[in-house]
């Protein structure tokens, strides 16, 4: 039955519409994997008993109307979920367990879907790598111990590697689609205010957004059908009326304008990078794509933007967790030392740097000099999409500017990994959608992404434009299965 | 105000001038809090108002409750300020047991409301007291260090109810305008119902800005801020104590530090909480879980055409229709709830003695019970019959009070109470006379006494008068018919 696991959320839906498949066949079949995957170290959290439960329960009184129908799902720890716990790959919340959902989450199951369990990932999504996970690195099923990516690496691994038929993750500076580009799946990080932030631990407010991890394009529209939904309990989501993602999907983008950043193109650019581009251009041409060189003349300054704006938010955000309410405490004589006790030996490293980072740009004396002349900064590198809009479409570039690296090859060298996010970094400032997928790879055989930029609330253009690219692209991810133990 | 009633501190030749200035907290009016939709009724047991966003679950959001903000608007019209119709609110960051997300939402540089004034009626004369701003922010909630001997307890209740915080400019000069300031406030906000006032609930309390200066020196001192007074008393208290602290280090020549203090109510004085090398950065920046404000015109105006009269306007009308007196006028629209009893009592009755009968005889019983006239133990209307019965001459003024002394019990009618009792005056100039010509009868040598020129004897004679008719005879009648009898 191995080949359940490795079949589309499309396919899958379809089997269980024409009832070739029960849920309860799949939700076994993937927990039966995920029992030999363990290598990976994708699961934080398993919900599999209950999944077993629930797929039963959806079989015994099936309702084919869903968009999910008995589909198992596992999703990134981020979320919150009903009496499952969620940690944010953190120490400081351990043992945590909501009493309440997160929207996203909860649209999932409105649809029918099952939860299988959580994601491992970045500690408050704070990492490129999923390396700063207190639940340990993740595996890339793609080769042993490369990096999944991050911070949404259990959820890319998990996909790639049929662990979930499709996954959702949440993308701050590119925790969707440097993952999907690691993994060779589909990643895509909604407009900024599509996907409710309602129940996701917040990283940096202004920047966090859920998004699809998938397999491939159509799944993609799928679930972000799904997802996507206007909320009253989150103030930045906003009411506009959504597409069906899925039935609106088409290979037609004759004549669509596709822009050509020149700014991307970074010193030090692997040959490969550049040609996997020119690759995805030629593409779009071939498709009936217009091909337009345009300049998003603040794109250097978006990297240091962003790295004061994420950690000063962060600092806000991540004060709650003090030991007064929930999650770790530590023992202190008093209240402070409780808190310094609490926070020192809660927090991971990296989460530490950047609540440092952010409480230092945003202290009084430095709060003009940085996170004020960030702001402004964001709203020039805003202003330059605006621009670029006026011509284009849409904006294809490379996803990320390297392919996987080895587990603990930049762990040391934060600055290197932060260069990671180089160009997914000024999409969450600019509040666009942005959509990774597989278009090559490099000399080791490992995936690489290209990224679709589109205008705000325009994700069906990208999903088009993706899936027209995906077509001509024909990617195939060989994974050699490595990780599996009997 | 004229110079003499200037407030002002005396040490050996030299006066010093207090400049006061009050950061207010007023808890808004309001079913639900700021950002959640937790009740925020008073009193309830520990921690049983509390959302998951007012404990800062992760992942919470704050929505904003647009009741608050309209409450907020309100108030800024009654304040004659300027309605921002762009605000923001940003998070100040600290950290303490009570403040669960680890910041409050608070408006920092852009407030909801600008400046306006308030205008006080000092004994002589009036005063504007300007207003800097308000802003809407959260409670906190409250730790509580009494109960167990190990272990802080917090309540959440409070954390994240709306409050106004009203900031005035630093134009105080006294503790009597501390008081004279607070209460109109207090009674602006109970007009429009934005804040009930209530300070043993802490609806209302004070951040005290104190300093001072030679009398004739135009700029200001270094000030210290007294924070958290929560009544008018301790805050005259603390403004007094602070100012002669501040003098008494001026005068040997010290340097007053600008600083946080607390008031020790119990030992009448303040003490420091932090200096201004040790203040908090609070690292405010805007909230991103929040949009910015954004006020339509309309929603203003709508707003503005609901406001009902306020104590200012009220006081106006009570002169120019009324005929009251300016100080009457001031007590009468001093709360809400008063001037409401008042205009209530003037539907049927005469409006002199409404007033004389409300500021006299009802104010003097609240007083004595310690209760608010919206417990007044005689209703308006009773109190009206009681006016109607001396403006008619059924009763005279002196027995209207014996009357007015059983209304109290039970609200009673005082028409029946007179009836029942026999108090009705005697009015008939018959049996007036009759009750005259006995007094003169048995008094011959009193009568003598008086023809001969002893004026002063004319009020023993209206005693005795009163006295025949069991004090139920009409005072003017008496006076008139023994006028006629005795010089005639």
């Amino acid at each position: 039955m191995s080949d359940i696991t490795s079949k589309s959320l499309f396919e899958l839906t379809s089997n269980i519409k024409e009832k070739k498949l029960s849920s309860g066949e799949i939700t076994k079949a993937f927990i039966d994997r995920a029992e030999k995957s363990k290598k990976l170290n994708v699961y934080v959290t398993d919900n599999f008993e209950k999944a077993i439960d629930q797929s039963k329960k959806f079989d015994s009184n099936p309702n084919f109307d869903l968009k999910l129908p008995g589909i198992p799902i596992a999703v990134k720890d981020l979320f919150c979920t009903n009496g499952v716990r969620t940690t944010a790959g953190s120490k400081i919340l351990n043992n945590f367990v909501p009493t309440y959902e997160s929207t996203v989450t909860q649209n999932l199951w409105s649809q029918g879907a099952i939860l299988l369990g959580k994601l491992n990932c970045d500690e408050f999504a704070m990492g490129s790598s999923n390396e700063t996970s207190f639940f340990g690195n993740v595996q890339n099923p793609v080769g042993e111990n490369l990096v999944p990516g991050g911070s949404s690496g259990g959820s890319s691994a998990a996909v790639a590697a049929n662990l979930t038929p499709v996954t959702i993750g949440t993308d701050t500076g590119g925790s969707i689609r440097q993952p999907a580009s690691f993994t060779g799946t589909v990643g895509l990080k909604p407009t900024y205010g599509s996907c409710s932030r309602y129940g996701i631990v917040a990283f940096a407010s202004s920047l966090d957004q859920a998004g699809p991890m998938t397999k491939n394009v159509r799944d993609c529209s799928m679930l972000l059908e799904v997802i996507s939904s206007f909320d009253q309990k989150d103030s930045t989501s906003i009411d506009y009326k959504r597409n069906c993602y899925s039935k609106e999907l088409s290979k037609d983008i004759k004549g669509k304008k596709i822009g050509i950043p020149k700014e991307y193109r970074v010193d030090n650019m692997p040959d490969e990078i550049e040609q996997l581009w020119k690759n995805g251009i030629s593409y779009a041409k071939d498709c009936g794509a217009e091909i337009i060189d345009i300049s998003l003349p603040h794109t250097n300054y978006a990297l240091p933007t962003y790295y004061i704006v994420a950690p000063a938010e962060a600092s806000s955000n991540l004060a709650r967790y003090d030991g007064v309410k929930y999650g770790f405490r530590s023992h202190g004589q008093n209240l402070i030392e409780m808190y310094e006790k609490t926070r020192s030996e809660g927090f991971g490293d990296e989460v530490k740097r950047r609540i440092m980072i952010g409480t230092y740009v945003l202290s009084s004396g430095y709060y003009d000099a940085y996170y004020l002349k960030a702001q402004k900064v964001r709203q020039l590198i805003k202003k330059d999409f605006d621009d670029a809009f006026s011509k284009v479409d849409a904006i294809l570039t490379p996803s990320t500017p390297s392919s996987a690296f080895k587990i603990g090859e930049k762990t040391n060298d934060p600055v290197s990994m932060y260069l990671n996010d180089i160009f997914t970094v000024p999409i969450n400032l600019a509040g666009l959608p942005g959509i990774s997928i597989p278009a090559g790879k490099d000399k080791n055989n490992y995936p690489l992404g290209l990224q679709v930029i589109g205008k705000p609330f325009d994700e069906q253009n990208i999903l088009n434009i993706s899936y027209a690219l995906e077509d001509k692209i024909n990617f195939k991810n060989d994974i050699s299965d490595w990780w599996l133990s009997e | 105000m004229s110079k003499n009633s200037e407030y002002l501190i005396e040490r050996e030749n030299k006066q010093y001038e207090v400049i006061i200035g009050l950061e207010v907290h007023a808890q808004v009016t309001s079913e639900s809090k700021l950002f959640s939709q937790s009740s925020t009724k008073f009193g309830a047991e520990p921690n049983t108002q509390v959302s998951l966003v007012d404990a800062a679950f992760p992942g919470m959001l704050p929505v904003i409750n647009e009741f608050c903000i309209e409450q907020a608007i309100k108030t800024g019209i009654g304040l004659k300020a300027k309605i921002n119709k762009k605000s923001v609110f940003d998070r100040k960051n600290y950290f303490y047991a009570d403040l669960p997300q680890g910041y409050q939402i608070s408006q920092y540089k852009y407030p909801i409301v600008g400046e306006g004034k308030v205008i006080l009626d000092m004994p002589n004369g009036q005063k504007e007291i300007g207003i800097e701003r308000l802003h809407l922010e959260q409670d906190a909630g409250k730790s509580i260090h009494d109960i167990d001997p190990n272990n802080t307890l917090v309540d959440l209740n409070r954390s994240g109810v709306a409050l106004m915080e009203i900031v005035s400019k630093p134009d105080l000069r006294s503790p009597d305008e501390v008081n004279v300031y607070i209460k109109k406030l207090r009674s602006i906000m109970r007009y429009l119902g934005t804040c009930d006032g209530n300070m043993q609930e802490g609806s209302l309390r004070a951040d005290v800005n104190v300093s001072v200066r030679l009398k004739g020196e135009t700029e200001f001192g270094t000030r210290c801020e007294i924070k958290n007074v929560n009544s008018i008393k301790f805050m005259q208290m603390a403004i007094i104590s602070e100012a002669n602290r501040q003098i008494d280090l001026l005068e040997e020549g010290k340097e007053i530090d600008q600083e946080t203090r607390l008031f020790d109510t119990k030992r009448n004085e303040t003490r420091s909480m932090r200096s201004k090398e040790d203040a908090h950065d609070y690292r405010y920046f805007p909230d991103p879980d929040l949009l910015p404000l954004e006020i339509s015109q309309e929603l203003i105006e709508k707003i503005k055409s609901d406001i009902p009269e306020l104590p200012d306007e009220k006081k106006k009308r009570f002169i120019d229709k009324f005929n009251l007196s300016p100080y009457e006028a001031t007590i009468l629209v001093s709360d809400i709830e008063t001037s409401n009893f008042f205009e209530e009592v003037i539907k049927n009755s005469d409006v002199k003695l409404a007033t004389n009968w409300i500021t006299g005889e009802l104010f003097a019983v609240l007083n004595e019970k310690n209760l608010e006239i919206s417990q007044s133990p005689v209703s308006a209307k009773n109190l009206s019959k009681l006016i109607n019965l001396i403006k008619d001459g059924t009763i005279s003024g002196k027995i209207a009070k014996t009357v007015f002394e059983q209304m109290i019990d039970g609200d009673q009618d005082p028409l029946i109470i007179v009836k029942e009792k026999g108090l009705k005056q005697e009015s008939d100039p018959k049996a007036i006379e009759e009750l005259i010509n006995k007094v003169i009868e048995n008094n011959s040598d009193k009568v003598a006494e008086y023809k001969s020129g002893k004026d002063k004897l004319f009020g023993f004679f209206v005693g005795q008068a009163m006295k025949e008719s069991k004090g139920k005879g009409n005072p003017q009648l008496i006076n008139k018919i023994l006028k006629e009898k005795l010089n005639g």
